[in-house]
């Protein structure tokens, strides 16, 4: 397990490799890795989770889009070292076959993908939303998703399911 | 990527020391600081940045946003954008600051950008973006393919024959016009510097881009009270609605007393190789009824000197319309 260490004294192995516990989706990981793995590519690569999609590897696409303390971020964008500690939670930690989480169903029952490569981050994207202050228009749903890419051009249907877990929360709620 | 050390820093002062290893804190820097990582990831992923050490700054209790006791907005280096755009005292008083962060990027991107890193974000320009291209300021002196090329969403305003490349942000910007000052920690104890001083031009090295030092460490950012009554409105235009840079923005803050314009502080994004904003153009609108001669006015004042592109020449009138359509909003 590494430590926090002073700033003088770089934290690593002789080899390079970092070994860190992560938090994912309830459980601790420990793993052993290059600092420069992005928190995605060590969910796919080394956790073998890969309902967590790569597109475009640059933060503009959104497909690998997990939550970190509960928040939406860009996995690409993070590097895993950076986030030993913090609860992360991957699609893979949402629902299963069986118990989906009620996004999921709405993804489902709206057909809300067409490949469906988008469609674990813009599930994660969603359900991020539920917690945010989004206003309740299609249109403030639309520019709170803008950061999850379709190139199949699942919006309309995307929107649908969204809005219908929303009014079934707040009418719940 | 290159390969790196990282380095957990244990409080500020280690921050600063590992941060002052680096001969430069400019483009090439050996040592970087990482937040975020919106940036700083995505470019060591395209080869732009390469720093040998990676001091995390995440866990220095740098996240606050407060009001201080003198009235000041306090906002820590490392608070998220989202957590910035989202506070009641910033919705409340600072308007445009809410908007202008809001406007920019994706959800899962201002959840995780910071307010230091927000600041020193780099430049969007293609051709520093793409190492295979020459770019003056990723190689001093290897030339300017934006100059001749795909200028269209590049600077008209503080450009050099070396450099055109605009600034990205649209939070800076509203921070320039609510007269921010960036607080830093250093080898040498600590300093303030007003944002209008922290970026310089490109001038004949573009690869300067701030008046940062190694070991510099952003820890806040401090907000003046605003004035009383003062309403402000970040007014954003684009390719696209959402998630898109901005081909010009302006972040407007006007108090008016007794029908005429008793204060009034502007700034433009989009257009300027750094966040843009002129004294004078704010002079001459002070004393005066609002309306749509005296802020094309002021708009006028604000674009001088501007030196449009191959492609961008579009952005000097609609930098002037835009300055008009958001005093109009504020003033009605």
């Amino acid at each position: 397990m590494s430590s926090i260490e002073n700033a003088s004294t770089p934290v690593g192995q002789p080899d390079g490799r970092i070994a860190l516990n992560l938090k994912v989706n309830g459980e601790m990981r420990a793993v052993s890795i290059d600092p420069r793995m992005t928190l995605l590519d060590c969910l796919r690569e080394v956790l073998r989770l890969t309902g967590t999609k790569k597109g475009c590897d640059q933060g503009q696409c959104g497909a690998c889009t997990v939550h970190i303390g509960g928040r939406r971020v860009n996995s690409c964008l993070a590097l895993a070292v950076a986030h030993e500690g913090e609860d992360i939670v991957t699609i893979e930690g949402l629902g299963a076959p069986g118990r989906l989480h009620p996004m999921q169903a709405a993804f489902l029952e709206h057909d809300a993908y067409q490949c469906g490569y988008c469609t674990s981050g813009q599930i994660m994207s969603a359900v991020a939303l539920l917690r945010e202050p989004c206003a309740a228009s299609d249109d403030d749903v639309r520019e709170y998703m803008s950061g999850n890419i379709c190139r199949c051009g699942a919006y309309p249907n995307i929107i649908k399911a969204i809005q219908q877990v929303r009014r079934t929360q707040s009418g719940g709620a | 990527m290159q390969s790196f050390d990282l380095v957990r820093a244990a409080d500020r002062s280690a921050a600063v020391a590992a941060g002052a290893a680096s001969p430069t804190a400019q483009q090439g820097a050996s040592v970087r600081f990482l937040a975020g990582g919106t940036t700083l990831v995505d470019l060591m992923k395209l080869g732009v940045e390469h720093p040998d050490r990676v001091v995390d700054i995440n866990r220095l209790g740098l996240a606050d946003i407060r009001k201080e006791s003198n009235g000041d907005l306090l906002v820590g280096a490392t608070a998220r954008n989202s957590d910035l755009a989202h506070h009641p005292l910033v919705r409340a008083e600072y308007a445009a600051l809410s908007q202008a962060i809001l406007s920019g990027a994706s959800t899962q991107l201002r959840n995780a950008a910071t307010t230091a890193g927000n600041l020193l974000q780099r430049t969007r320009c293609v051709y520093f973006r793409d190492p295979a291209s020459a770019c003056n300021k990723r190689r001093p002196g290897s030339g300017c393919p934006a100059i001749s090329g795909a200028n269209r969403m590049l600077a008209i305003l503080g450009t050099s024959d070396a450099c055109i490349a605009s600034h990205p942000s649209d939070m800076a910007v509203a921070m320039l016009a609510y007269d921010a000052v960036v607080h830093v920690e250093c080898v040498s104890g600590g300093r303030q510097i007003p944002l209008a001083h922290l970026y310089v031009l490109p001038q004949e090295r573009p690869d300067i881009e701030t008046v940062l030092a190694p070991g510099d460490l952003i820890t806040h950012v401090t907000l003046p009270p605003p004035p009383a009554g003062e309403r402000s409105v970040y007014l954003k235009l684009r390719d696209r609605a959402s998630y898109e840079f901005a081909l010009v923005s302006a972040a407007v803050a006007v108090t008016l007393s007794d029908g005429v314009i008793k204060s009034a502080r502007f700034a433009l994004g989009g257009v300027g190789t750094r966040p843009w904003r002129v004294g004078a153009a704010e002079r001459a609108l002070l004393g005066r009824a609002p309306g749509e001669a005296l802020f094309r006015k002021a708009a006028d004042i604000c674009l001088e000197g501007a030196r449009p592109q191959s492609r961008n020449g579009f952005k000097v009138e609609l930098a002037k319309r835009c300055i008009v359509h958001a005093f109009k909003q504020v003033t009605h």
